[in-house]
């Protein structure tokens, strides 16, 4: 029977990597195919090439959780097809299109699992496209993987956990860090107190980051508004407001994020259907406690589900395997899926706590200049979405897309969908659940023109 | 003047590569976007605009580092790592 399984993994981060570990304990060989050469994910990113650092410089207190990560995978090596440096760009009913090395094949799979990951949730603002602004998470990717910091003098800025670890992260590297912009309020960070009986590690961790960069001088401010970047062919400055008052420091890198938006791009491909997160501000495959999607044969794991940590990540990720095992009839380890579902729940209820810690800036997109660019790819501007909004009685996203053309660009609505999605709610007047979710497209990234195609990958 | 200042792997490998036509080194691993940003200040320019851009999310996501090498091939600099003797251009000028 299991012989007859052909499970194809999209993404080799925490989640994927746990859900592959699962299968090949079982005897299955899933297909795990990852657009980045080596395994990991974004958090547990490995370098391509060994360098002076240690795994405890890469990825602090983590270190442990990371070695495990990549020692699971690479015993893997063996018992699963590995597909890195490879796109999922389309997905039907049983079959993916797979873009490899210059040729597009088709992999044919029996149960799909989406472990595709989250990256920046970002909203615009005036000078957000000028050289030296970074993701958070791409600031922290530059320094993990390459070594580099984004600047000789940064100010990072926006709210979530990923703020403080990455300006910690640069500081503990040597970087110069000029300040850190909080967009939430200091009395928010009070919440962090509720999750101490439950999570005392992650929160006395995130308290010792604040802290260490307030002992080593580092200016830390709460309740921003940006106003501007400042700069030409590079970041000079930044501009933002404080309690009613404008202050202004030079820098010349930004990075900025405001917490994890889900890849949930294939979800939308394989047919799942989508749930409005109250929560996340944002639409997500809905799922059950196991991984299971609407669709019958596709599991979804890890941020790209729904946004909930590394940690997460890893247990969604092997509950998946483990809802596969049991949607074929297998044996399973019922005492292992109930501890899962149990430290689940309990990360679920923490989350809660977080995104109370760290709010998402709500009057932000009403408050942005008409002429900040809102769509990087095609530099639309945020008048264009109120003005199809006020003219032509706009009142949801695709319609929006159609008219104005934002998130049809390149990164089709990675950066600019929750900025799209805020302006319009804002200027209609309707709920952001009301305006909708932009539908995806396949390829779901850019494709080379001159792909060939070849069928079947096996 | 430099985006990206490198604060370790500077003893890696060299990988020498042209950058706007000038000859150029990197370090084993690097990607594109850390080759060239560890260089110089941008990637490519707005073909709406024309402003400088130099990436963003550093994860495959944004696609807004794409750069244009000398036979006129498209790579995404951040998840393209540099391989010995490429030829890349950041600048208009250079694209002709």
């Amino acid at each position: 029977m299991s012989k007859k399984l052909r499970p194809l993994i999209v993404g080799a981060g925490p989640a994927g990597i746990r859900a592959a570990e699962v299968l090949a304990n079982a005897g299955i060989r899933p297909l795990v195919v990852d657009e980045a050469p080596l395994g990991g994910g974004q958090i547990y990113r490995q370098r391509f090439v060994p360098d002076e650092r240690t795994p405890r410089d890469l990825y602090g207190s983590e270190a442990s959780k990371a070695t495990a990560l990549h020692q699971t995978f690479a015993a893997l090596a063996d018992c699963i097809d590995y597909r890195p440096q490879a796109l999922v760009w389309n997905i039907g009913p049983t079959v993916a299109d797979i873009a490899v090395d210059g040729r597009s094949r088709r992999a044919d799979f029996t149960h799909l699992v989406l472990a595709t990951g989250a990256t920046d949730r970002v909203l615009p603002f005036d000078g957000w496209t000028i050289p030296g602004v970074f993701t958070l998470g791409g600031a922290q990717v530059a320094l993990k993987s390459q070594g580099c910091a984004i600047g000789d003098s940064v100010v990072f800025m926006g709210t979530g956990p990923l703020l403080y670890l990455v300006a910690w992260q640069y500081l503990k590297a040597g970087a110069q860090v000029a300040a850190v912009l909080d967009t939430a309020p200091f009395a928010a960070k009070l919440n962090l107190l509720l999750g101490l009986p439950s999570q005392p590690g992650v929160v006395l961790r995130g308290i010792r980051y604040a802290a260490e960069l307030v002992a080593r001088g580092i200016p830390v401010h709460y309740g921003v508004a940006p106003i501007r970047v400042e700069g030409g062919a590079r970041v000079t400055g930044i501009a933002w407001r404080e309690a009613g008052k404008e202050s202004r420091l030079a820098c010349d890198a930004v990075g900025f994020g405001l917490g994890l938006r889900s890849e949930t791009q294939l979800a939308d491909l394989a047919g799942c259907h989508f749930i409005f997160d109250e929560r996340d501000r944002a639409w997500r495959p809905e799922r059950d406690a196991a991984g299971r999607t609407s669709v019958p044969g596709v599991y979804a794991a890890g941020d790209g589900a729904g946004v909930a940590g590394a940690d997460a990540a890893e247990l969604a990720g092997e509950r998946t395997g483990w809802a596969i095992l049991q949607d074929a009839n297998l044996p399973v380890d019922t005492m292992r899926i109930r501890l899962l579902e149990k430290k689940l729940g309990a990360i679920d209820r923490f989350r809660s706590i977080l995104e109370r810690a760290f709010p998402f800036p709500t009057a932000w997109a009403a408050g942005l200049p008409d002429d900040v660019v809102l769509c990087r790819c095609e530099e639309i501007a945020v008048a264009d979405a109120r003005l199809a909004a006020r003219q032509q009685s706009v009142v949801e996203i695709n319609r929006l897309k159609a008219l104005t053309r934002i998130g049809m660009g390149r990164c089709q609505g990675r950066m600019c969908g929750t900025a799209a999605a805020e302006v319009l709610a804002s200027s209609c007047g309707r709920s952001l659940e009301a305006v909708g979710r932009l539908r995806s497209q396949a390829p779901i990234k850019p494709l080379p023109l001159d792909l060939t195609g070849e069928e079947d990958a096996a | 003047m430099a985006l990206l200042k490198r604060l370790a792997r500077r003893d890696l490998a060299i990988i020498p590569f042209t950058l706007d036509g000038v000859p150029r080194e990197g370090r084993a691993g690097d990607t594109i976007l850390t080759a060239a940003l560890t260089l110089t200040e941008q990637l490519r320019h707005s073909e709406f605009s024309g402003g400088p851009r130099a990436g963003f999310c550093q994860m495959g996501a944004c696609q807004d580092c794409w750069v244009v090498t000398a036979d006129g091939r498209r790579l995404r600099a951040c998840t393209t790592l540099l391989v010995p003797g490429m030829d890349l251009r950041t600048r208009p000028e250079g694209q002709s």
